[in-house]
C-alpha cells in the first residue's frame, strides 16, 4: 500500500500533537508551518541563540510548552517539517504554499488546520496609532525578542490573555501601568460553575490577578474604553476611559496591548470549502466538526483554537483526536478507547471556554458605539461613520456587500482584525441579529503573496 | 399577480441596471428583477476598465455613447464611481513586432470613429512611464479612456434608477418566462408572478435559460475573471494597461486606483458556475497572473498581493454580446453575453435598449449582436 499523505497545517500544541500521532502509526506527515520554530504562539520558541529558561517564558505552563517542544524535537526527522511556509490556497485537493518566491503545490490524501488564533479586537478611537498593539502581538515581543511594546504600558480588553501577558510584563520588569478590563467583576462569578471544570486553569487565572494586585498594578474592572489618545507622528501619549461606576479617567502611557480573548483562524478552512455556522456563545461563525474534528468536507479535519477557541490544552488532545479520526479513516488500526478518551477531554475544556466566554463576555455594544470619526478598518482606513454612510446611502446590511461598497475589511487582513466589530456594527445600526449580516468571505491568499512569487523556479 | 409595468427587465447587472434608469427617462414604468444582489457577478467583479481602445471598430459608436455617460456619471448618479478619465495603454512585446502594424491600422480606423490614439516606441513609453519592462516594444495610448471601480458602479445606476421611480426586486430568481397574450408573465422561484408587454433580458451568464424559453437558445459559456489587487502604494501609475498578445496566458493588465492599490486581471480565466452561484479563482492562474505581470511591469515584482476574487461571466464563441430585439418574439429585447468586454460599454448598452424599446430604433451599430447568428437552419 502506497503510504497515504497526511498534510498538517501549523506546528503548536494541536499540530505537534497530530503529528506525533502520525508518526507513531508509521506515517511520515508534512507539517507546514508559517513560524520560524514550532511552538505556535502559546508555546512560541524564543530563537536559537536566546537562553532564558521555560520557567520564565511560560510560566505555569513551562511544563507544558517543554513537554510539547521535547516531543517536536523528537519528530524530526520522522516529518517532513516545512517552516516559514505560508498556505496561501486550498484548493484542487491541494495546498499551495509559499516561502519567501519558492512556491509549491501539495496534493493530500487528508488534510489536519492546526492554524491557531489570534486576538479579538474591538476598535477603539485611536487604535491606530503606533504604540498600540494586540495582546498577542504584546506577547510575541516578549517571548520572542524579549523586548517591551513600550515604557509604561496599559492593558485594555477582556479574558485570559489579558492578565496573562500584563503578568509577563510585570515579571520581565516592564512598567504596566493599568490592566482595564471591559468585563464587571461580577461576570466572573456568574461563570463560576463552568469555570471548575477545569479547576488547575482557573487557579491559574486567580494567582494571575493577586500577582498582579501584588504588584501595584491597578486593576479595573467594568470599564469602557473611550480614546486611546494620540497623534500620528508621535504615537499613543495615554487612554481615555469611563470607570465601572461611571467616572471618566485618563491614565498616560505610551502604549496600550488590547484584544477580547481570541478568535480562530478560519480563512484556511474557508478556502478547502469547508461549511460555517454561527456560534451564538462567541457571535463568531465557526467552521462545522464532528466530535472528532471531520469538517464538512471529506479528508479535511479541524483541530485547536483554529476551530474553536478552547484553549492549549485542549488544542493537544482535539490535534491527537483529529489525527487519529484522519488515519482510521484511511483506514489504518487505532485505538478507539483512547479516541473516546479524548473526546472527553475535549468537552471538558469546552465547559470551560464556555465558561471564559461568560466571565470575559465580547462588549458587542461598544461596535455600535463607535464615534463616526473612530477608525474601524485599519488596513482601508474606513471610519465607523464611513460605514454608517454606506449603509444609509446603499442600504447595504451584509457583510460582504458593505465591505463592497465601504471596503470595510477589504485590506490586508481581510477584516481579520475588524470583521467582527464591523458585524456589530453594522447589526446595530440596521437592527438585526449579528448572524444576518453573515460573514465576510474568505479570498487567498490569507497572508500577502509577493508578486515575485515563482520568479526563481 | 405581484406587478404590472411597462418594461420587465430580468437581470440586475450594468446592462439591466442602467436600462431601467434610462427608460425612466422615456417615462416608462420599469420592474427590475435580481436573483440576487445588484451588480454582484459580471458587473461587480471585472477589472474595471473604461476603455474603448482595442473594441471591434463597429463597436465604437456604442462605446462612445457609453464614455459620455461615464463623463457625466457624478452628475448623473449622485455617487462616485471612482471614475477617472487616466488614459489606457495596450502594448505589445519584442517577439511580436508584426502587432505594431496591427495597432497602425487600428488607430487609423478607430480615428474615424473619433478615437485619438497615440503610437510611442518601447523607450518613448519607458520615458513617461518607467514602470514598462525591456520586453515591450510599443504601445498605443490612448488619453480619453480610463477606468472606474466595478463594485459600486451598477449599484450606483440601480439606486439612481430606483430613486426614478424604477421598481428593484432583489433576491427575486426568475424561473419561467412566457408570453400570453400581448403580455409577458415572469415567474420568481418563490411563485411571484410580473406582467409587462415589453420584457428585457439582461442576465449574463444566464441569458441562454431564458432565451431558450422563446426558441433561442445560444451557446453561452460560463467563464470567470481572474482578479488580484495589491497592497496600497502612492499613486502614481494614471494609466490602465494591457497586453495586447494572441496567447490568453500573456493578457494580463493593470491599474492603479486612487487610493493606491494595484487591480491586476489577466492570465486565463477560472470556472465558474451560474447554478451553484460560484466562481473560483485557480491558484495555477494566479501564479500564471503574477509571472506576466513581472514581465509586463518587473517593478511590480516588489509588491504583495493581498485577494483575489472571480464572478460569473458569460462568454460567446466570436466574443461579441447578444444585443437587440427577439427574432421569434414582440416585444422580447436581449443585452447579455457580453464575454468580459461589457463594462466600458454598459451604460451605453442601457442607454440604447431604452432607446430601441422607447422608441423603436436606434442609430447605435447593433446588427452584429443580433441573436439570429446562433440560430441553427431547420
Amino acid at each position: 500500500m502506497v503510504e497515504p499523505r497526511i498534510i498538517i497545517v501549523g506546528a503548536g500544541p494541536a499540530g505537534t500533537r497530530a503529528a506525533e500521532a502520525c508518526v507513531q502509526a508509521g506515517i511520515r506527515p508534512i507539517v507546514l508551518d508559517e513560524g520560524r520554530r514550532d511552538g505556535g504562539q502559546i508555546y512560541r520558541r524564543q530563537p536559537d541563540n536566546f537562553t532564558r529558561p521555560y520557567a520564565k517564558l511560560y510560566g505555569s505552563e513551562a511544563g507544558r510548552a517543554q513537554a510539547l517542544h521535547e516531543t517536536f524535537d523528537g519528530l524530526k526527522g520522522k516529518i517532513d517539517y516545512r517552516p516559514e511556509a505560508l498556505v496561501w490556497n486550498i484548493a484542487g485537493g491541494q495546498v499551495w504554499t509559499a516561502s519567501q518566491t519558492y512556491q509549491d503545490a501539495l496534493p493530500y490524501d487528508a488534510l489536519l488546520l492546526c492554524t491557531g488564533a489570534t486576538d479579538r479586537l474591538m476598535p477603539v478611537k485611536g487604535w491606530q496609532f503606533a504604540g498600540s498593539y494586540s495582546l498577542g502581538g504584546a506577547q510575541v515581543g516578549l517571548k520572542s525578542q524579549a523586548v517591551s511594546i513600550g515604557h509604561k504600558v496599559v492593558f485594555m480588553g477582556s479574558g485570559p490573555l489579558l492578565y496573562l501577558v500584563a503578568c509577563q510584563y510585570v515579571e520581565a520588569g516592564a512598567q504596566v501601568v493599568a490592566v482595564l478590563d471591559t468585563a464587571p467583576y461580577s461576570a466572573r462569578i456568574k461563570a463560576l460553575p463552568d469555570l471548575l471544570a477545569v479547576p488547575s486553569v482557573l487557579w491559574n487565572g486567580v494567582a494571575l490577578t493577586m500577582k498582579l494586585k501584588r504588584a501595584g498594578v491597578a486593576v479595573y474592572n467594568g470599564i469602557k474604553p473611550l480614546e486611546i489618545n494620540g497623534n500620528a507622528a508621535e504615537g499613543v501619549s495615554g487612554i481615555r476611559f469611563r470607570t465601572g461606576a461611571g467616572v471618566e479617567q485618563q491614565i498616560a502611557c505610551d502604549a496600550v496591548a488590547m484584544g477580547h480573548h481570541l478568535r480562530p483562524e478560519t480563512q484556511l478552512a474557508d478556502l478547502a470549502r469547508c461549511a460555517f455556522t454561527f456560534d451564538p456563545v462567541t457571535r463568531q461563525w465557526l467552521p462545522e466538526r464532528d466530535g472528532d474534528g471531520r469538517s464538512s468536507v471529506a479528508g479535511t479535519y479541524l483541530a485547536g483554537d483554529g476551530a474553536k477557541i478552547l484553549g492549549a490544552r485542549s488544542a493537544e488532545a482535539s490535534g491527537r483526536l483529529g489525527a487519529l479520526a484522519a488515519l482510521a479513516d484511511l483506514g489504518l488500526p487505532v485505538d478507539k478507547g483512547e479516541m473516546a478518551s479524548l473526546r472527553g477531554d475535549v468537552g471538558t475544556y469546552a465547559k470551560f471556554a464556555r465558561g471564559l466566554a461568560k466571565a470575559f463576555p465580547w462588549p458587542s455594544e461598544q461596535a455600535s458605539q463607535l464615534p463616526d470619526d473612530a477608525l474601524l478598518c485599519r488596513c482601508e482606513g474606513v471610519t465607523a461613520g464611513d460605514l454608517r454612510a454606506v449603509m444609509r446611502e446603499t442600504g447595504a446590511q451584509e457583510a460582504n456587500r458593505a465591505k463592497a461598497f465601504s471596503r470595510v475589511g477589504m485590506g490586508r487582513c481581510q477584516g481579520r482584525y475588524c470583521g467582527l466589530a464591523a458585524a456589530e456594527l453594522i447589526a446595530a445600526e440596521a437592527d438585526i441579529p449579528v448572524e444576518q449580516v453573515g460573514r465576510l468571505r474568505g479570498q487567498a491568499p490569507v497572508k500577502p503573496l509577493t508578486i515575485a512569487i515563482g520568479d526563481d523556479q | 399577480m405581484s406587478g404590472a409595468s411597462d418594461v420587465i427587465i430580468v437581470g440586475g447587472g450594468l446592462m439591466g441596471s442602467s436600462a431601467a434608469l434610462f427608460l425612466r427617462g422615456h417615462g416608462l414604468s420599469v420592474t427590475l428583477l435580481e436573483t440576487d444582489l445588484i451588480g454582484r457577478q459580471a458587473s461587480g467583479t471585472n477589472f474595471g476598465n473604461v476603455r474603448r481602445q482595442g473594441r471591434p471598430i463597429h463597436q465604437l459608436p456604442l462605446a462612445n455613447r457609453a464614455i459620455a455617460i461615464w463623463r457625466q456619471s457624478r452628475e448623473l448618479l449622485g455617487a462616485d464611481v471612482e471614475y477617472l478619465q487616466s488614459g489606457h495603454i495596450r502594448v505589445c512585446y519584442r517577439e511580436r513586432p508584426e502587432l505594431v502594424g496591427s495597432m497602425e491600422e487600428y488607430a487609423a480606423n478607430a480615428r474615424a470613429e473619433g478615437l485619438e490614439l497615440e503610437l510611442l516606441s518601447g523607450n518613448a513609453l519607458r520615458d513617461q512611464f518607467p514602470f514598462f519592462g525591456p520586453d515591450v516594444l510599443a504601445g498605443s495610448y490612448s488619453a480619453t479612456d480610463g477606468h472606474a471601480n466595478p463594485r459600486l458602479a451598477a449599484p450606483a445606476f440601480a439606486r439612481a434608477a430606483a430613486r426614478l421611480g424604477a421598481v428593484i426586486h432583489e433576491n427575486t430568481k426568475i424561473v419561467d418566462a412566457q408570453k400570453v397574450g400581448e403580455d409577458f408573465i415572469v415567474t420568481a422561484a418563490d411563485g411571484r408572478t410580473f406582467r409587462a408587454p415589453i420584457l428585457l433580458i439582461t442576465a449574463g451568464a444566464w441569458g441562454n435559460a431564458l432565451s431558450s424559453q422563446f426558441g433561442e437558445p445560444v451557446p453561452i459559456v460560463p467563464k470567470g475573471p481572474n482578479m488580484s489587487v495589491t497592497e496600497p502604494i502612492p499613486y502614481s501609475i494614471l494609466p490602465a494597461v494591457g497586453v495586447m498578445t494572441p496567447l490568453e496566458e500573456e493578457t494580463v493588465y493593470f491599474r492603479q486606483v486612487a487610493r493606491g492599490n494595484i487591480v491586476l486581471g489577466g492570465s486565463t480565466r477560472g470556472p465558474s458556475f451560474p447554478d451553484q452561484y460560484r466562481a473560483y479563482v485557480e491558484p495555477q492562474n494566479t501564479l500564471s497572473q503574477l509571472k506576466h505581470i513581472r514581465r509586463l511591469a518587473p517593478q511590480l515584482g516588489k509588491l504583495n498581493i493581498i485577494r483575489v476574487w472571480s464572478g460569473i461571466e458569460g462568454y460567446m464563441p466570436d466574443s461579441q454580446p447578444v444585443m437587440g430585439p427577439s427574432a421569434t418574439t414582440s416585444g422580447l429585447y436581449y443585452a447579455f453575453g457580453f464575454s468580459g468586454s461589457g463594462f466600458q460599454i454598459g451604460p451605453g448598452v442601457g442607454e440604447t435598449m431604452a432607446e430601441i424599446i422607447a422608441k423603436g430604433a436606434t442609430d447605435i451599430p447593433i446588427q452584429p449582436y443580433r441573436i439570429e447568428r446562433f440560430a441553427t437552419p431547420s
